[in-house]
């Protein structure tokens, strides 16, 4: 009975996904268009003149200079920045064509589709299975939760460490782990675009790289952006790259997109004399 | 030691006229035997004398505890029995007896006490946790509860007895619990805030950030991970209840039968471990000065035993 | 939105009804707790006027207690509360700061590890954490005379202090009565007793609060003061204590308002009796006490004037309490600017 519900589900999910593809060709690919003209935490401007558009099935990464509010401009694309006070700013984030900070729009609504993978791992003081099942409860998911958690474990590549202790605590697991863990949460739920804020500044060498090859299984499922201030991770990972750079011409710390591209275009052949400079490593 | 405090701190001993001047050596009238130790200076004798002092009197501080749980293991101890468990008071001048239904009446009444102030305590705690912690109505709320924790625990009672026994007419286990709920309130409420905001700031986000609502932020991680510490502020409340006499003594009052005697009644006069302590010890009859002592021993056992457990809890808190 | 996919989805209906709904309650509730006090305040005050407006000021100077009579009058009880709570806060603080001092400044842990020294065992594995064990436990036993009911400790002082203390009690009444303090015997219940459980009473709250302060002096002071030669007590007296001043201030106020609402113990020790004398072995009557003795028995026609007492005694302790807290509110502000 289950089975066929299902196989029905997954159908209509199928067709529901083409659909969708068509629909977004049009957009030409875009899942997010953001364009941030003025950004303020109370009186302080902290971004300017920044237009991101992020495709589908792509991972696009925000590089600067720390201080240069890429994710500030992260967080505006799920309205985590709602919780900061003082937040507000001119421009417009479309999420699929839609305005999300439409006054009706719920921003809790808007985070469920799109959904954040933090600095600092951050799992809840519970059991990894439920750490994974968390977002789907929050959805009221009808569904078979324990297949959609080893899913979710399994394509966050960590189901084969931690599938003999799924009732340990979150907190157990190694620094790496713990990242894995957030993302399998995170895409639990299958959300339709990830962002990912320095995921890996936390990790060593080895668990980065895990992460990293993570990224690039995801993209096939999932639309990504991703905050780095890790050049080389941005050139392996990302297909469009954005840089932000800091302007203090009028006194203030004013982060503003330089330069947005294809992430080949940018690390060879940068257009403005910035992007080169940064790259080069002539500034930090 | 070192000598040159001698020179420089000018408190204790007079240094040389200018330290700063230019040709002055600043060692020169320095013995450098004085950097002995020796109890003739009256700087070490001091500290010496000070710091016996004050370990004397931190150790006389704790005799009282240590003769009050000797007190109650001797003259508790020779009278504890099963029959004081299932027995009533006894009458003036009759042998034997227990205080079975005081046990019952402490039980029943803290916990209506702890049905009444945890949900408000938590709640209010979850609304102080979630708001500015600058704003005004929160710090309102924080006051309200630091000034309710310092509150004479009889004024609680006098409240209860103006609030429901003079307006029902008659004392009663209800009121009884009221009066306990105001004392246990504050406790919980200071507790319980404190624990929820000790929750990381980034579990909190990462809930937020899947799109959960701040009611499902609430009950989903906020109140699951601070449970250990709330669970410790509640047991301190407990624990505290159980042991309070004054605000029952005009509001449950006293009772020589079981609280269900013909039917379970809560609208009547209820006995309680306390206030039979209270009744016992003035009595010029033995027995019921030696049921006093047990009925003592009892209840702190009950109040440590609860001490213990929140304790307990509190180790398996989750910090930052 | 919701045909993006099939488990995540907007808050439904229900959910977002839910939320509102339950963050107006706890609104509700913080709101009702934080009126807790002044409906306290309210009942007590309602129910004390026709008792005000029959006796008026008088009742707060006049020194009788005569239900038959209709006589009225609770000075002799503002005295015992107020000289019976001065007095434990004398002992109670003196104790109380010297045990926080010696459990902040590392005496213990200090005097265990020399003896584990002298045996060379301060590093063992178990043995080496014996001095800061050492000095958790005796933080949680100061902490367990607060768990000890008050009723408990006055069963206590009834058997144990009043026996005890009688006998010098009487000597000194014998050899200086000439002195006010020991102007009348101890025959039974009286101020000192009272005095000695309350003070053991309020000892805890003292000493956690003071303790609390010393510890969170910035070390760098320690340090700047050790750092130019100065002795331990130096450093404690001269920096330690005077930094931490305002917090051991802020307890000493909270143990007082803790002395003067003081209830079972003072019922069973202090005496009851309606008088105003300085003498020490003297029985007495506090506020407390007083309602604690008449609540039970009272006639439906006194209630008045025992809502009108108890009123007097929650204007008391509120605004010794208000201090207290304001105090402390304030040291703490101070230190974590200082840091």
């Amino acid at each position: 009975m289950r089975n066929t519900t299902n196989a029905e589900k997954l159908s209509k999910a199928r067709i529901d996904t083409a659909q969708r593809s068509a629909k977004e060709t049009a957009s030409n690919g875009v899942v997010i268009d953001c364009n941030i003209d003025e950004l303020y935490y109370s009186t302080f401007k902290a971004v300017r003149d920044t237009s991101i558009p992020v495709k589908k099935n792509r991972i696009t990464a925000f590089i600067g200079p720390s201080g240069c509010g890429k994710s500030t401009v992260l967080r505006c694309l799920n309205r985590m920045n709602d919780l900061v006070r003082g937040f507000r700013f001119k421009g417009h984030v479309h999420f699929r064509g839609k305005d999300i900070y439409h006054p009706s729009v719920d921003a809790t609504a808007v985070r469920r589709f799109i959904g954040m993978v933090f600095q600092q791992p951050n799992p809840f003081a519970m059991s990894i299975y439920n750490n994974v099942a968390f977002g789907l409860r929050l959805n009221s998911y009808k569904g078979p939760v324990a297949e959609k958690v080893e899913d979710a474990l399994k394509r966050s590549a960590l189901w084969d460490e931690v599938k003999d202790k799924l009732q340990k605590s979150g907190l157990s697991l190694s620094g790496g782990q713990q990242q894995r863990l957030c993302i399998a949460r995170a895409i639990a739920t299958e959300p339709e675009v990830l962002l990912m804020d320095e995921p890996c500044s936390a990790l060593d060498p080895i668990a980065t790289r895990r992460i990293e090859e993570l990224m690039v299984e995801l993209k096939t499922r999932y639309t990504i952006a991703i905050v780095t201030h890790n050049l080389q991770q941005a050139q392996r990972v990302a297909d469009n790259t954005g840089f932000l750079y800091v302007d203090t011409s009028d006194g203030g710390r004013c982060g503003y997109l330089v330069e947005f591209g294809e992430s080949g275009q940018i690390f060879n052949d940068p257009r403005e004399q910035y992007t080169k400079d940064y790259i080069r490593g002539e500034f930090s | 030691m070192n000598t040159q405090d001698a020179a420089i701190n000018p408190r204790i001993t007079p240094g040389p006229p200018d330290p700063v001047g230019p040709e002055v050596n600043p060692f020169a009238d320095v013995d450098f035997c004085e950097l002995e130790r020796s109890l003739r200076r009256p700087r070490t004798l001091v500290d010496l004398l000070l710091s016996n002092l004050v370990s004397a009197m931190t150790m006389l501080a704790l005799i009282p505890l240590f003769s009050v749980v000797l007190m109650l293991l001797w003259r508790g101890g020779q009278r504890l029995s099963l029959d004081v468990f299932t027995q009533l008071p006894p009458a003036p001048m009759e042998q034997g007896g227990g205080f079975g239904n005081a046990i019952l009446g402490t039980l029943i009444m803290v916990a209506l006490a702890a049905l009444i102030s945890i949900p408000l305590g938590i709640l209010s705690a979850v609304y102080l946790a979630q708001s500015r912690p600058e704003s005004p109505f929160a710090g309102a709320v924080r006051f309200g509860a630091k000034i309710l924790t310092g509150f004479p625990s009889i004024l609680a009672g006098v409240f209860a007895y103006g609030v429901l026994v003079l307006t029902f007419g008659g004392y009663s286990a209800i009121a009884g619990g009221v009066a306990l709920s105001i004392l246990m309130l504050p406790t919980i409420i200071l507790t319980a805030e404190d624990a929820i905001r000790m929750v990381p700031a980034k579990m909190r986000d990462a809930a937020i950030g899947m799109g959960a609502t701040p009611t499902q932020t609430t009950w989903m991680v906020l109140l699951p991970t601070a449970m250990p510490g709330i669970l410790t502020g509640i047991m301190l409340a407990i624990a505290r209840a159980a042991g309070e006499t004054a605000p029952l003594l005009f509001t449950a009052l006293f009772s020589n039968y079981w609280l269900f005697r013909g039917g379970f009644d809560l609208k009547q006069p209820t006995a309680s471990l306390a206030v039979l302590i209270y009744n016992f010890a003035g009595m010029p009859f033995d027995n019921q000065v030696d049921l006093a002592w047990v009925a003592a021993l009892v209840l702190v056992l009950l109040v440590l035993v609860t001490n213990l457990i929140g304790q307990a809890f509190s180790r398996r808190q989750i910090h930052e | 939105m919701s045909d993006i996919n099939q488990i995540s989805r907007p808050p439904t209906h229900s959910q977002q009804v839910v939320d509102t709904a339950f963050r107006w309650l706890c609104c509700g509730f913080a709101c009702l707790s934080v009126l807790m006090v002044a409906l306290i305040m309210l009942e007590i005050a309602k129910d004390a006027v026709p008792a005000i407006r029959q006796y008026g000021p008088g009742f707060l100077a006049g020194t009788t207690w005569d239900p038959n009579t209709g006589q009225f009058g609770i000075l002799p009880e503002i005295w015992g509360t107020l000289y019976t709570s001065f007095l434990a806060l004398l002992i109670g603080t003196s104790f109380g700061v010297a045990a926080a001092i010696f459990l902040s400044e590392g005496f213990l842990a200090q005097a265990v590890f020399q003896i584990l020294k002298a045996f060379g065992l301060q590093f063992h594995p178990v043995l080496g954490k014996l001095p800061d064990r050492a000095e958790v436990l005796l933080k949680n036993l100061i902490e367990l005379l607060a768990a000890i009911p008050s009723v408990v400790y006055g069963l206590w002082g009834l058997f144990v202090i009043i026996p005890l203390i009688r006998p010098a009690c009487n000597w000194l009444n014998l050899k200086l009565g000439w002195i006010p303090l020991f102007g009348t015997t101890l025959t039974g219940p009286g101020v000192l007793p009272a005095v000695i459980v309350l003070a053991i009473m309020i000892l805890p709250t003292i000493t956690a609060i003071s303790r609390n302060a010393l510890v969170s002096v910035p070390p760098k002071l320690r340090m700047a003061a050790y750092g130019m030669g100065a002795t331990r007590w130096e450093t404690i007296l001269a920096v330690i204590l005077p930094t931490a001043a305002r917090g051991i201030a802020g307890a000493v106020i909270l143990a007082f308002g803790r002395a003067l609402g003081e209830t079972m113990a003072l019922a069973m020790l202090v005496g009851n009796a309606n008088r105003i004398s300085v003498s020490l072995f003297s029985p007495a009557n506090t506020l407390a006490a007083l309602l604690a003795n008449n609540f039970p028995e009272a006639a439906k026609k006194d209630v008045g004037v025992l809502m009108y007492a108890a009123l007097v005694l929650l204007a008391i302790t509120l605004f010794v309490n208000i201090i207290g807290s304001i105090i402390l509110q304030k040291a703490s502000a101070g230190q974590e600017g200082g840091k």
